[in-house]
This record gives C-alpha cells, sequence and structure tokens, in this order.
C-alpha cells in the first residue's frame, strides 16, 4: 500500500504540488495524468524519494518515506524523464552497476539479469556501448534500471517520450507486462497511453488532484455516460434495426443510434450510464450476430480529461 | 563501505576507457617533461639536488592543473547528463558518493604523477640524491594533488556546469596560493596563521619538494582534503533531498 496524506510541494513561494491526498493499492496500476505543469513529476519525484515534500507524509508498504528515504529507495525503481544513463558503459555493465547500488550482491544480479534483458527486450544488446543505441533501447535500459533489484514500486516518468509509434506500442506492452510483478505509476500527458495501460488513473491540475478513478468512473463523474463502439455484421435472418433493439435491452444503455458502416459491418453508438462492453458482446454472441470491433470511444478520454482540467482550472481562477 | 568501493571501481573504469582521463595524461606529462628539460635541468650548472627541487616545483604545477581538470566534472557532469538521479535514488549515502569518487580521481592522478618518475631517475642516475628525497616529493605531490581534488570536487558538487565549478575551483585554489604571500605583508599574529593555511609555499615548497618530510605538512594536506570533502558532502545533501 502506498499512501500520500496532505503532500505539499514548495518551491519558495510557489505551490508545485498539493495539498494532495490518495491511495494506491499494491499490484494496482496508476497513472498520473495531467498538462505539463500539473505536479505530475514532482509527485513522481517525492514517490521515488528524489524530492522531500514540503509538509505531509509519504507511506511506501509501511515505511515513512520522509523519516527514512533509504528504506523506501530499496523498495523503488525509478524511471525519470532522462533516463539516468552513462553512455560510456555497456548495457549490460551499467544494469549491473545499478543493482550494486541497490545493494544486489553479484550473484543476485548473475541470477536476475536474464530476467530484466528478457523483460526490456535487450538481448540483443546487451553488449553494446549505451550512446550507440537507439532512443528506443536506451529508453529500455532505463527500465531495465528500475526493474533490476525487483522493486514493490516502480516509477515511470513518461516513458514513451520522444519514442516513435512502434517504439511506444513496445513499451506499452513492457509496461503491460511490468503490471503482473510490482505496483506501477506511470505519469503521460498522453491520454490513449494512459487509458490503455493503467488500471486507474489520478488527473493532476494545477497541483492538485482533480479526479480519480477508472476511465468509466471518470466519465460517469464528469458526464454521467459512457460511449462504447461497436462494429456488428448482423446475423443473417436479421437487420440493423434488431440489432439495435438488442443493444438497448441491456441495461443501463440509455441510447443506441447508428454511426455508419465499416467494412461490410454496421457501427452502432452505444451510451450507458456505466461500463457496457461485456454485456454488449454477450448480447451480440447470444444473438447469432458477429462482433468484428468493440471499443470504447476514444474521443471520450480525452473530452473527460480536457473537461477536468478546464473545471480545475476555473476554480483555480475562482480561488 | 559497499557503495564507495562500488563507485570508486565505476569512476576509476571511467577514466581509464574515457578519451578525457589520457588527454589530461598526456597533457600533463607533456608540460612537466617540457618544463623539466627547459627549467629544471636548465643550462647552467646546477647541483642534482637543486634540479630535483626544480621537477618537483613544475611538477607540482601540473599536478594542480590536472586534479582541477580531472575533479570539476565529477559531480557536475552526474547533474548535467541527469545520472545524478540514479545515484539520489539509490540507497547509497553522500559521504559514499563523494568518497568513492574522491579515491577513484586520487588513485588516476597518482597513475599520472608517477607516470614522471622516470625524470627524477634520469637526476639519480647522473647526480646524487637520495630514494628518500624522491619519494618524499612524490609523497608530497600526491597530498597536495589529494587537497586540490577535494576543492574540486566541492566546487563541482556546488556548480551545475564543469565551467562553472572549474571557475569556482580556480578561484579558491588562487586564493590559497596567495596566502603565504600576503602572510608575509602582515603582522603577526595573521601573518603566521595566513602563511599556514598556504597551499603551497609553506607546506609543500619548503618541506615536501626538498625532500623534508614533516609531519606537520602532511597533516595540513589531509586536514584540507577532509575538509573540502565535507564541504562536498553537506553540499550534496543540502542539494539532494530538499
Amino acid at each position: 500500500m502506498i499512501r500520500a496524506d496532505n503532500v505539499c510541494k514548495y518551491y519558495g513561494d510557489k505551490r508545485a504540488l498539493g495539498p494532495v491526498s490518495f491511495e494506491i493499492s499494491d499490484g494496482e496500476t496508476v497513472g498520473f495524468l495531467g498538462l505539463n505543469g500539473a505536479g505530475k513529476t514532482t509527485a513522481l519525484r517525492i514517490f521515488a524519494c528524489d524530492l522531500r515534500p514540503s509538509q505531509g507524509s509519504v507511506i511506501v508498504g509501511d515505511i515513512d518515506a520522509v523519516k527514512n528515504p533509504h528504506e523506501v529507495r530499496k523498495r523503488i525503481g525509478y524511471l525519470p524523464e532522462h533516463p539516468p544513463l552513462y553512455q560510456d558503459m555497456e548495457v549490460e555493465e551499467y544494469l549491473a552497476y545499478a543493482g550494486k547500488l541497490r545493494q544486489m550482491s553479484k550473484s543476485q544480479i548473475a541470477e536476475r539479469m536474464p530476467a530484466v534483458l528478457e523483460a526490456t527486450d535487450l538481448k540483443d544488446v546487451r553488449g553494446e556501448i549505451i550512446s550507440t543505441l537507439s532512443h528506443g533501447y536506451r529508453q529500455r535500459v532505463g527500465v531495465g534500471q528500475a526493474i533490476i533489484h525487483e522493486p514493490m514500486l516502480l516509477i515511470l516518468d513518461e516513458p514513451t517520450r520522444g519514442l516513435d509509434p512502434v517504439q511506444i506500442v513496445e513499451m506499452r506492452n513492457m509496461i503491460q507486462n511490468l503490471k503482473d510483478n510490482h505496483t506501477v505509476l506511470v505519469s503521460s500527458h498522453i491520454l490513449t497511453e494512459i487509458s490503455e495501460t493503467c488500471d486507474r488513473l489520478l488527473v493532476l491540475g494545477n497541483g492538485e488532484v482533480l479526479a480519480s478513478g477508472s476511465e468509466a468512473d471518470l466519465a460517469n463523474k464528469m458526464q454521467g455516460t459512457s460511449r462504447t463502439m461497436v462494429a456488428v455484421k448482423p446475423a443473417s435472418e436479421s437487420n440493423n434495426e434488431e440489432v439495435a433493439k438488442a443493444l438497448r435491452e441491456i441495461d443501463s444503455v440509455t441510447s443506441v443510434s447508428i454511426g455508419g458502416s465499416e467494412e461490410g459491418a454496421t457501427l452502432f453508438e452505444v451510451l450507458s450510464s456505466g461500463e457496457v462492453r461485456a454485456e454488449v458482446c454477450r448480447a451480440m454472441v447470444g444473438g447469432g450476430h458477429a462482433v468484428l470491433q468493440l471499443a470504447r470511444n476514444h474521443r471520450e478520454l480525452e473530452n473527460i480529461f480536457l473537461k477536468l482540467v478546464k473545471k480545475g482550472a476555473t476554480t483555480d481562477a475562482s480561488n | 563501505m559497499r557503495a564507495t568501493s562500488i563507485i570508486y571501481r565505476k569512476e576509476l573504469a571511467s577514466y581509464l576507457r574515457s578519451p578525457v582521463g589520457y588527454l589530461i595524461a598526456a597533457a600533463m606529462l607533456l608540460v612537466c617533461g617540457l618544463l623539466f628539460q627547459s627549467q629544471a635541468l636548465g643550462q647552467e650548472g646546477k647541483l642534482s639536488a637543486e634540479v630535483l627541487s626544480e621537477f618537483f616545483r613544475y611538477c607540482s604545477g601540473c599536478t594542480i592543473g590536472a586534479a582541477i581538470a580531472l575533479s570539476v566534472r565529477l559531480i557536475a557532469e552526474e547533474r548535467q547528463q541527469h545520472t545524478i538521479v540514479l545515484l539520489n535514488t539509490s540507497p547509497v549515502r553522500d559521504a559514499e558518493i563523494v568518497a568513492g569518487k574522491f579515491l577513484a580521481a586520487l588513485t588516476f592522478l597518482a597513475f599520472i604523477v608517477l607516470a614522471s618518475f622516470y625524470m627524477p631517475m634520469l637526476i639519480k642516475v647522473n647526480g646524487k640524491i637520495t630514494m628518500s628525497q624522491v619519494l618524499v616529493g612524490y609523497l608530497g605531490l600526491i597530498l597536495l594533488g589529494g587537497a586540490v581534488l577535494s576543492i574540486g570536487l566541492f566546487a563541482s558538487a556546488l556548480a551545475k556546469q564543469h565551467l562553472v565549478a572549474a571557475a569556482v575551483a580556480l578561484v579558491l585554489i588562487v586564493v590559497l596560493l596567495q596566502l603565504y604571500p600576503l602572510g608575509l605583508k602582515l603582522d603577526e599574529p595573521l601573518s603566521g596563521v595566513l602563511q599556514d593555511l598556504d597551499l603551497w609555499h609553506k607546506h609543500f615548497g619548503l618541506g615536501f619538494m626538498k625532500g623534508i618530510l614533516n609531519l606537520r605538512d602532511v597533516v595540513y594536506y589531509v586536514a584540507v582534503s577532509y575538509f573540502f570533502l565535507l564541504l562536498a558532502t553537506k553540499t550534496l545533501e543540502a542539494k539532494r533531498w530538499r
């Protein structure tokens, strides 16, 4: 369990963060979402024991990070915005150095190294000098140093920053795999990345937590409606109207409309008061219809985010 | 202590594989050799002890230059390249970081200084000097180098960039080198205090350089090194977790 209690950070008179309070359960993956200057990096640096909070307490496990930062540092892995890489070192040598700094013995490092190289897909470049690697590989080395000591808490600050689309997908997959063994905090201002990787979102703005919850929770809070897109090829004896009727019969669905057609399938837009993807899938398959695509509306989170940030800015201005 | 040893080995390896380390070594040995040939040996006849003393005079200047060049990058470079975050978020004490970096730089500096050993050996072959004179001189060079390294390390802990660290270190060293001449112009007791605090004249110029080993001089250089290493540690502490 990780707990932040009334955490504030001031630089001189300027408030960079807080007061913020939240809890993160073990094994949870939480995304810090916010615009530049929202306080994401400050919050993550405080959790990584790189910054001391001006007030408040941070508990990681059962340890107070303010009173006992060294004990917490043993339990966290941190990838900052700029990966802390020694350009003249070889990949494996660097990872071993990072492990030694985290108090691992030689045998522990030797035992752990294959798993880290596997998880970060660095096996092919293990003997390369870091300065010769592409940006994507360097970012992976950065992740490698953060997980070498199997930390309970993994903190990734904008891990996809500067990556090309293929590298972004690879990094996202890597984070998905890391979720199994670590509690993960990820920050980003790339909305789709956050929504696809995280169990829960913390939306930060002006140094404060504007909202917290899953994408669906946030959607419900903000607009009371969740929007799902489903591409259906009706069963041979059915038509679109029957499909729409079946969709309307699902509890919490408030409206169904046809949004167009795609590759011979009809695209239905389903508005509901909660998450209905599982029910939609069941209803369609049960009726003998072929589901070619089922997804939450990609623009939904973007709209939620913009609304939240706008709301935060308005509140701040009125204060 | 384990973290000190880890950082020490990493730093020493980085000196040995980076061209900067070799450039500093080559530059120091070249300048030292030229000064030995043109100034220490000179044209007119000199006693071999005088030649040795002159050699250590010029070699001490080169050692100071090399020590500044080696030390100012130690922490400032970590900040510039953002690698300081790895140290800051690892369970490593600031004193261990400073000690590891200092000892690695001192080891490399000692290698460079000892590479000039053939020059006093040439004097020994052709003149009358004792081995103890040579060894005392080298002990002085290493102690002086250690003190300058600690000053450079402190400057490096203060600054974000090499050049700023180099400027701070240079100012501190020039001030410490001018205390002796300044003390000569003042009355006691200030005169004596300033002369005693001087980085070179009293302790190296009148002691090690002439082959004289005084415990007082050893203690002085150890104390200066300790003082600036402590300042470097406190500076890192103040900047790390705030």
